[in-house]
């Protein structure tokens, strides 16, 4: 029984959070949250450079065939940071599907393609029930049509991956963002992870899975999804955290510091608790996903309901920790407290991830 | 978990599988405990739990017969000397069979290695084989009626009267000290000094003239714990652990211990407690109940959540704990959440029963087992430090918040 990260995967967390510092300040995100294009599409590369996208792709396809505790590290200092871009959704959720393709596999270690899921519709909002979506095959061709909701990133993507009905069964696609796909922006509370529409008429797909097959990738997909959402969701936590300290070790009221109050320190308390208890949660999660574990599913169940609502409670603690100027449009929480939200709703609030683990234990 | 064995590496890494060497000291012991339960103990009424002296003694010498019995200690004093994840997989193992504790819960988790560290060598000699034995029972002197959270401010005093200190006061919320042989009991000799500064930690002999101990009946109505009182008790100087008014410092040593490993142990009976709660939810279904209402399901759901978070702070810990040899403040977050897990779940256990929920002993579904532990809980956020205690700690030592006084 271990449980510390490697000295090779501390020192890329020194990278993550240095990089990140350097380039993605919290004044840096805000400026990019309030512009059109939402993202600083240089950093992609940059990204790459530093090998972050290729952790788990293979040494053939160009990346450094790490694993999911590698890139566990990075979707923890992401969050943490709350760097606006498509890194949780090419490398969090889709790499599953990505790595079926040398090709594509390729373009993301080098930074070229980025990558994110279309699966939800108007119908449908979680796995294969109600897909509307088809694919076909002419000629030795895929092509894709239909309407997918609640894209994640889908501005900053090259690469989509989309669940789609072939044959009355599942299929899982990759289609490249082009003249037959459309990306038609949502106004989203969360302005550091936007949602969009994407439109699909004919266009052209490449195979990754199909039948039994294509539900499995499914299956991975999902469990590395929820898992690298409760790791984003720590480090989200972890940075409220840290501002609640800033804060209530400054700020005077009745002539003290308000942290020497117990029921403003008590507040803090209750948010390192909830983090450490998500954090060691998110920890075994990834593990589980990293060593195909069978306990994975209600692993990642866990920690996706823990640490979603941990970050959560850390960004309104933090909130009410800072008073009138918390609630701020000025002030950097809400940013924090949106994406936190946006968390724990995708894919799945706690009280859904909650269903998952009762099923496991009555069903 | 843990069913492939795999090799310790000389780097830290996140595993959560046993090493060949955990592997096979768990699976050792998992066939000692099940050849060595007391007859019937496996399908005893499920409202056991309460402590049987007589069991409880018989079973602390064969798990030292079998070398279970201070597996941390150094070999020298009659311990293992074995690292601390095998102390983690023994308390494991015990709960989860539900094994009876070892009589010595205070000697062996607080007096022993408080002793290791700032006894001499006579006193260790003395002392450490016979806890880990279970031949004497140790219990502890530490709160008193106007001393709870604020431990410094205690007012049992002793006076130097030449080879002897003479101890009077009163000491509260002491268990085993109705059949403890010693007591390590907290003192004031200097009545003039800061108050951290004038405490000496004793040895106290229970069988002294001028101890008298009063049981406390608690809200379950058991008289769990005890009252003790000293009158004129005289204690040799040769049971002084540490130095004279430096008893402070020592009683930190035992603190730390207190809360050390602890989190093992008190994660596997919340284990236990989680699987009857989904035991009892089953049986009162027919069809349409607890297992199926999907409320339940919901809290049941959160409670396994809570354990695993539990488990997996405590792999933390005891990971920082085998590289630093210094307990981490998981153990805070651990104590802390654990109690406020135990209280939840055994209120959702009886909110299981509707208002059948208000009956007990053996009127009561599984002869009152969850109406007492429900009660017992409450007990849970104030023993072994309130959680406004703890929370204090993270704030001020973890945290680094200004102090609150």
């Amino acid at each position: 029984m271990d449980f510390a990260f490697t000295s090779e995967q501390e020192m890329l967390r020194d990278q993550a959070r240095s990089y990140l510092a350097d380039r993605f300040p919290i004044e840096r995100v805000i400026e990019l949250a309030e512009s059109e294009d939402g993202w600083d599409e240089k950093s992609w590369r940059e990204i790459a450079e530093l090998g972050w996208t290729g952790l788990s792709i293979a040494e053939e396809s160009g990346g450094s065939e790490m694993g999911f505790l590698e890139e566990a590290v990075i979707l923890e200092e992401m969050g943490r940071a709350l760097y606006p871009g498509p890194y949780a959704a090419t490398v969090g959720f889709c790499m599953p599907a990505l790595a079926r393709s040398a090709e594509l596999s390729r373009g993301i270690a080098t930074g070229e393609l980025s990558a994110t899921g279309a699966w939800a519709e108007a119908g449908s909002v979680d796995g294969w029930d109600g897909i509307a979506t088809s694919a076909s095959e002419r000629d030795g061709t895929w092509s894709v049509s239909g309407v997918k909701e609640l894209v994640p990133d889908a501005h900053a993507a090259q690469v989509f991956v989309v669940t789609a009905v072939v044959n009355r069964g599942p299929g899982l696609f990759a289609v490249r963002a082009g003249d037959s796909t459309q990306v038609e922006m949502l106004q989203t509370v969360d302005r550091t992870r936007r949602l969009a529409r994407v439109r699909f008429e004919d266009a052209t797909a490449v195979s990754l899975a199909s039948g039994d097959e294509a539900r499995a990738l499914w299956d991975q997909i999902g469990m590395r999804s929820a898992a690298s959402l409760a790791l984003e969701a720590v480090g989200i936590a972890q940075r409220a955290l840290e501002m609640a300290i800033e804060h209530a070790s400054s700020r005077e009221q009745f002539g003290k510091k308000i942290g020497s109050y117990e029921a403003v320190s008590h507040n803090v308390s209750n948010i390192y608790v909830a983090t450490e208890l998500a954090r060691s949660l998110a920890y075994w999660a990834a593990w589980c996903v990293a060593e195909s574990d069978d306990q994975a599913a209600v692993a990642v169940a866990a920690a996706k309901s823990a640490a979603g609502e941990a970050a959560v409670l850390a960004c309104e603690n933090a909130i009410q920790v800072h008073g009138g100027m918390g609630f701020t449009w000025e002030s950097p929480l809400h940013r924090y407290y949106k994406r936190a939200e946006w968390i724990s709703s995708y894919g799945g609030s706690g009280a859904s991830q909650r269903k998952v683990i009762a099923a496991a234990l009555f069903d | 978990m843990c069913v492939t064995p795999r090799e310790r590496t000389t780097i830290p890494v996140v595993d959560f599988r046993d090493t060949p060497e955990e592997a096979s000291f768990r699976a050792e012991l998992r066939s000692w405990i099940e050849q060595n339960l007391p007859p019937g103990w496996v399908d005893k009424d499920p409202a056991a739990g309460r402590m049987d002296e007589k069991v409880s003694r018989e079973w602390s010498r064969k798990l030292y017969e079998a070398g279970y019995a201070g597996l941390t200690w150094p070999k020298d004093f009659g311990g293992a000397g074995a690292p601390y994840s095998f102390q983690a997989i023994f308390l494991e193992e015990t709960a989860r069979s539900e094994a009876p504790d070892h009589i010595g819960v205070i000697g062996l988790g607080m007096a022993g290695p408080t002793i290791t560290v700032h006894g001499t060598d006579e006193q260790k000699n003395r002392y450490l084989g016979k806890i880990l034995s279970g031949e004497e029972v140790w219990c502890q002197g530490f709160s008193e009626p106007g001393s709870g959270s604020d431990l410094a401010s205690l007012k049992t005093k002793a006076v130097d009267d030449g080879d002897s200190f003479v101890v009077n006061g009163q000491k509260v919320w002491s268990s085993f000290a109705h059949i403890a042989d010693f007591c390590i009991l907290l003192v004031r000799t200097d009545p003039a000094a800061d108050k951290h500064k004038g405490i000496t930690y004793l040895l106290v002999d229970m069988h002294s003239p001028g101890v008298e101990v009063r049981p406390l009946r608690q809200i379950t109505g058991d008289p769990e714990f005890n009252e003790i009182f000293f009158s004129d008790v005289r204690v040799p100087k040769e049971n002084i652990l540490g130095e004279v008014n430096d008893g402070w410092r020592v009683a930190m040593t035992t603190l730390l211990h207190e809360r050390g490993t602890l989190g093992f142990a008190l994660t596997a009976r919340l284990e236990v407690l989680f699987r009857k709660l989904v035991q009892l939810a089953k049986e009162r279904s027919n069809g349409e109940g607890p297992a199926t209402d999907a409320l339940i399901r919901d809290r049941i759901a959160q409670h396994w959540i809570d354990l695993q978070a539990l488990r997996f702070t405590n792999y933390r810990a005891l990971t920082k704990l085998m590289q630093t040899g210094v307990p981490g403040p998981e153990g805070s977050v651990a104590k802390l959440h654990w109690s406020e897990t135990n209280q939840r779940l055994t209120k959702l256990a009886l909110e299981v029963q509707g208002s059948a929920s208000r009956l007990d002993d053996n009127d009561a579904v599984w002869n009152g087992f969850w109406q007492y532990q429900q009660l017992r809980s409450r007990g849970n956020t104030i023993e072994a430090g309130t959680s406004e205690i703890l929370r204090n700690i993270i704030a001020e030592r973890v945290l680094g918040l200004p102090r609150s006084r």
